[in-house]
């Protein structure tokens, strides 16, 4: 029963690191330079209307805040698959999951409600 | 060397070893839980994103976001939040080396990055309902504070902890329950900087849009 007890002082002991962040300067001012770009090139686009159109403009924007948020969380929340034995990740994907399922269904389904709910002109008559 | 006496006295005895755990840090089951505990705000954002995106566009005849929104404040915004990350970034780097006063330092201008971000944020608020722009003035209004102003919150609270965490490295030093802390802090701190590129792309630049 000692054994994974012995086992777990000496690699407190080998690295002797406890309370260490994996974090490194080189990884935080690369994902500040990056997160800045990848901000002012949407604020570009959309305060100078570079592209003249609103739909490619948004689909533009919404790409590089899907970059951004993987520069943020590799570079500044230092996510990868082998932290605490890959639950983070685990964790991190059923989030995802759910969230992409609650946003899309949300938004499909409310849009439809509005299609069928849009007012009538009067002389109109439901079918 | 009591340790590998002690393993050399047993060594007829089996030893398990926990793989998984090779390169686990400190507090470990204390991140993992926070980082759950991360996933479930994450939940919360989700679902007022999803209200603001169902009722983004029902002005209700009154004022729409390009109407009410001043790009270029919300960019100084973002500048804040973003610079406050990676101060804290130099917070972590300093902790790493043990050194006390750079942590509360790089900690102390954190700290007031968060405060300009949430009076950016306030006297955008207070701006807009001076003319008329309440949460009660439409559905869009109502999601936009709700989703704003949860945000905005967390940012109060974080900023709250940080400050409490000022006082207990001062008093404790860089101890493991304070170093755990912070690092907790941290995760909360940048997961709100990943909350707001949300907010920013898709309230603030895609309201000015349409």
């Amino acid at each position: 029963m000692s054994g994974p007890q012995n086992h777990s002082d000496a690699h407190g002991a080998d690295h002797g690191e406890h309370g260490a962040s994996h974090a490194t300067l080189r990884g935080y001012l690369t994902g500040f330079v990056l997160a800045a770009i990848l901000t002012a090139i949407p604020f570009w686009l959309v305060m100078a209307d570079v592209l003249g159109n609103a739909t490619t403009t948004a689909i533009v924007i919404m790409a590089f805040a899907a970059v951004q948020i993987v520069v943020h969380m590799i570079y500044f929340l230092h996510m990868n698959s082998r932290s605490e034995g890959g639950w983070t990740m685990m964790a991190l994907i059923f989030t995802i999951v759910i969230v992409a399922i609650a946003l899309s269904g949300s938004l499909w389904v409310m849009y439809h409600l509005n299609s069928n709910m849009m007012p009538m002109a009067p002389g109109d008559h439901p079918m | 060397m009591t340790t590998a006496t002690a393993q050399q006295d047993k060594a007829d005895v089996p030893v398990f070893h926990l793989t998984e755990d090779e390169h686990e840090h400190s507090g470990g089951s204390t991140m993992l839980g926070f980082w759950m505990y991360l996933m479930s705000d994450c939940l919360v954002f989700a679902v007022l994103f999803a209200t603001y995106g169902v009722l983004g566009r029902s002005y209700a005849a009154g004022p729409s976001g390009a109407d009410l929104f001043d790009l270029k404040l919300v960019a100084v915004n973002t500048t804040m939040l973003l610079f406050s990350s990676i101060t804290y970034g130099f917070a972590m780097l300093a902790m790493d080396k043990g050194r006390q006063a750079a942590v509360q330092g790089w900690l102390l201008v954190t700290g007031l990055f968060g405060l300009a971000f949430i009076g950016i944020e306030l006297y955008e608020f207070h701006h807009m309902i001076l003319e008329g722009a309440t949460p009660m003035r439409s559905a869009f209004l109502s999601s936009f504070f709700t989703l704003v102003g949860t945000h905005g919150l967390h940012v109060t609270f974080g900023l709250i902890w940080l400050t409490v965490l000022m006082v207990q490295v001062s008093q404790r030093g860089l101890i493991e329950a304070n170093r755990r802390r912070l690092m907790c802090l941290s995760m909360f701190w940048h997961f709100l900087d990943v909350v707001w590129i949300g907010v920013f792309t898709f309230v603030y630049l895609m309201g000015v849009l349409k």
